[in-house]
């Protein structure tokens, strides 16, 4: 992928800030460059600014300050209908009063496209989304799914180089949204455009993307791609945000080649990586993800600082097992083991001794 | 489990069929349901069905002829109309007998007035032959043709008795063909002379004014509704008070306003004149005329045009705009192509209210209109109230429904009464 190439820049975000009231920014400092073809998410709770980018880059709203390019061109002062930015809404808007293929047809028809050609060009489209069948139903006729795909359609049907998508699966049932997520990636690089995606929803953000940048408060906490994301958290927000996690609250002793140690609240020690903390004395959060937990003593590694935890539950899931610990003093301390013929099945008030590799476990900002 | 394969009607567990079960099930809440709007159907057929159907009916009736004279009707029934002379004395001797019970009863003026409406004069000729009927003695004061003609010589003008035998059977549709300015004549039903011909003019003018009014509430209204759809709450609920306030205001008091702001002495007309945009001795005449009446009943029934369009423009989402904007459509197309059809519905709903509402308008007319700016319902006040000829008043009504129910179905027609939304 060529996800980190950054000279040839096709959507640029630069010192992009946002204001709706004068006195609070919704969108601090944006910095954010895109290459051709990548698949970018934005992912982050409600309020933390990513639809307000994903909305400045459609044309809805203006940037308080800031430059945002496309092609390397200032869109700042170009309306939206003419950044030619196909975009997917969240509700899909497709317009109830015409069918389908009406819908898919407007695009080509504000764009004074010949009839031959609009009609090639709405089958086509409809085709691709496996639609073709329906091009004369009115949307409130499909099913949910139906209409996303529908929407989609409408969005490329026109082919635009870049296509914005705001929560396109919220609305539909789990499984449905995991078939789209395949769905809309597979589209996205056979048809090789570049996609810009909101969403809260952090497996969605994980299972589609190139890069994802997960949003707080204004800031681009991190950016990077999924597995990095997920194994290499940058700030205990970021560590918090994307899937479980343990977080296990003290000071760090010392830092010497690459390993900090840290002393928990409770007075044990622990190997961490320092990923944000710099010097010795400094409070921190460290974080651990539940299935880098081991408790099997032979699996794990000579010298390992291991801590004692009790067994408070333990729930089958059927595919692992997960299991809610007291360790140093948290009682919300969870691991996850995969369901294998030879794995233990740890009783409730049973006391065990846990342990982890340094380099899973990542001293942060407290 | 039933068994799926079998073809009767699908039983229920106690082997009757289900749908006699399900029926029996649904009787209870069925009966409920009808009790509880019991109240509701006797205060509409009490107060609403009930008097359309009379309106209805007196707009034919016309049994007070063959009630009131009835051995006349009787004795003229083969008089020939077109023979150019009265008929003969048993048909007067007839009339005097009916005439002296009906003036007992005090119900010859009534015929009287009944058959004035039909030809002018009858009337007067009632009243003055009652007081004369009163002193006669059937037995011995005969004949009575002479007697008759004593009174008026217009006893003898075929005319008169014409009319009482066209008037004699207890159905007429008199009412109507006066209601659609025509009579029965000679030769039959013909229009009436140029100079009494009102009411199709009235007819038209209403059905033109209120077509005015509401294309001027759709102008009016449309940008307005669209702003309350559209700005922030607090803002808007702002913006709705002032929309609603015209219903907080006792309707005279709005259509009094109009007659300060519009006269010739009033607020307008006195700005322009200070201003220098007209002459003092040019001033514009604004009320009293048509336009007096289409600018008051335009602002009373804004209100009426404003709140279903904004009802329904409240459920358009604005990522709809949106998403015609991204694919390409400027401000005007997305408005038009993808905005405006789904507002629609709203437009229906509330032409449909402001013109029913419209064409039964009575008072604003009233007091604004002058004589060229009134409907047809201040012609029906008229009848009811002043003239008291109650059968051309219903006819009129009657008239009024039928086109109104015409227009309605012409709308479903041509737009569709499911695509009418109030919200």
């Amino acid at each position: 992928m060529a996800a980190s190439n950054s000279n040839d820049a096709f959507v640029e975000f630069e010192r992009v800030q946002k204001s709706y009231d004068g006195e609070t920014l919704v969108v601090k400092d944006l910095n954010l460059t895109m290459p051709k073809g990548e698949f970018l998410t934005m992912l982050g709770p409600s309020g933390s600014g990513k639809t307000t980018c994903l909305m400045m880059l459609a044309g809805f709203e203006t940037a308080t300050h800031g430059d945002i390019r496309l092609g390397g061109i200032s869109i700042n002062n170009i309306p939206p209908h003419k950044r030619g930015i196909g975009m997917v809404f969240q509700n899909y808007a497709l317009f109830p009063h015409m069918t389908i293929a009406e819908n898919l047809s407007f695009p080509l028809e504000v764009r004074k496209l010949g009839k031959s050609e609009r009609e090639e060009k709405v089958k086509r489209a409809l085709d691709m989304v496996e639609m073709g069948a329906f091009g004369g139903r009115r949307p409130a006729q499909l099913s949910g799914g139906q209409q996303q795909r529908v929407a989609l359609a409408r969005a490329l049907v026109f082919e635009p180089e870049l296509v914005l998508m705001d929560e396109p699966l919220g609305a539909l049932d789990k499984q449905l949204r995991e078939k789209m997520q395949f769905e809309i990636t597979h589209l996205a690089h056979n048809l090789g455009i570049t996609v810009v995606y909101v969403t809260h929803d952090q497996t969605e953000a994980l299972t589609m993307s190139d890069r994802v940048a997960v949003f707080n408060d204004g800031v681009i906490q991190q950016l990077a791609p999924p597995d990095q994301l997920y194994e290499s958290p940058d700030n205990s927000f970021v560590a918090q945000f994307i899937g479980e996690n343990n977080t296990l609250e003290g000071q760090v002793k010392e830092i010497a080649n690459g390993i900090a140690v840290v002393q928990l609240d409770d007075g044990e020690l622990i190997d961490c990586k320092p990923v944000n903390v710099d010097k010795p004395g400094e409070r921190t959060r460290v974080s651990i993800r539940p299935e880098r937990v081991e408790y099997n003593k032979d699996r794990l590694s000579d010298g390992a600082h291991t801590l004692k935890a009790e067994v408070l539950e333990f729930i089958y899931m059927g595919d692992i097992f997960r299991t809610r610990l007291r360790v140093a003093g948290n009682d919300e301390f969870i691991i996850k083991t995969r369901n294998a013929p030879d794995q233990v099945r740890l009783q409730p008030g049973q006391q065990i001794e846990i342990g982890w590799l340094p380099e899973d476990c990542r001293a942060l900002d407290a | 489990m039933s068994d799926i394969t079998q073809s009767g009607p699908v039983l229920a567990a106690d082997g009757k069929p289900l749908k006699h079960s399900l029926n029996r099930a649904l009787r209870r809440q069925k009966m409920r349901a009808m009790a509880l709007i019991l109240p509701l159907l006797a205060f509409v057929l009490l107060t609403f069905i009930v008097p359309i159907g009379q309106m209805l009916f007196r707009s034919v009736q016309n049994d007070i002829v063959q009630n009131t004279l009835p051995q006349t009707v009787i004795a003229i029934q083969d008089w020939d109309a077109t023979s150019g002379e009265a008929p003969d004395e048993a048909a007067f001797a007839a009339l005097a007998a009916d005439f002296k019970i009906a003036v007992e009863n005090k119900t010859h003026t009534r015929v009287g007035s009944r058959l004035n409406y039909e030809t002018p004069g009858i009337s007067s000729l009632f009243r003055k032959a009652g007081r004369k009927a009163k002193r006669w003695d059937l037995e011995t004061d005969g004949p009575f043709k002479e007697q008759f003609l004593d009174i008026d010589e217009d006893w003898g003008d075929p005319a008169i008795w014409r009319t009482i035998q066209k008037f004699s059977p207890p159905v007429t549709s008199g009412y109507f063909l006066n209601a659609a300015d025509m009579q029965l004549g000679d030769d039959g039903v013909e229009f009436r002379p140029e100079n009494q011909q009102i009411y199709i003019t009235l007819f038209k003018r209403t059905l033109f004014m209120s077509l005015v009014i509401m294309g001027a509430c759709i102008l009016l209204g449309y940008p307005v509704a669209w702003l309350l759809a559209n700005l922030p709450s607090a803002k808007a609920n702002v913006l709705l008070i002032l929309v609603l306030l015209p219903f907080w205001t006792s309707l005279l008091v709005r259509t009094s306003a109009w007659k300060v702001m519009l006269q010739q002495q009033g607020v307008i007309n006195d700005t322009l004149v200070w201003l220098g945009l007209v002459a003092d001795e040019s001033r514009l005449v604004m009320i009293n005329n048509q336009f007096g009446t289409i600018v008051a009943m335009t602002h009373i029934l804004l209100p009426f045009m404003i709140l279903p369009m904004y009802s329904v423009m409240q459920t358009i989402p604005p990522s709809y705009l949106r998403a015609a904007k991204s694919l390409g459509a400027t401000n005007w197309t997305a408005f038009w192509r993808v905005y405006f059809p789904q507002s629609v519905p709203g437009i229906g709903a509330g032409s449909i209210l402001v013109f029913i509402l419209a064409i039964g308008y009575y008072i604003t007319p009233e007091l604004v209109g002058g004589t060229k700016g009134v409907f047809i319902s201040n012609r029906i006040a008229f009848h009811i109230s002043s003239s008291l000829n109650w059968g051309l008043a219903a006819a009129l009504g009657t008239i009024l429904l039928v086109a109104v129910l015409i227009l309605y179905w012409a709308y479903d027609k041509i737009v569709g009464i499911d695509n009418v939304k109030l919200g």
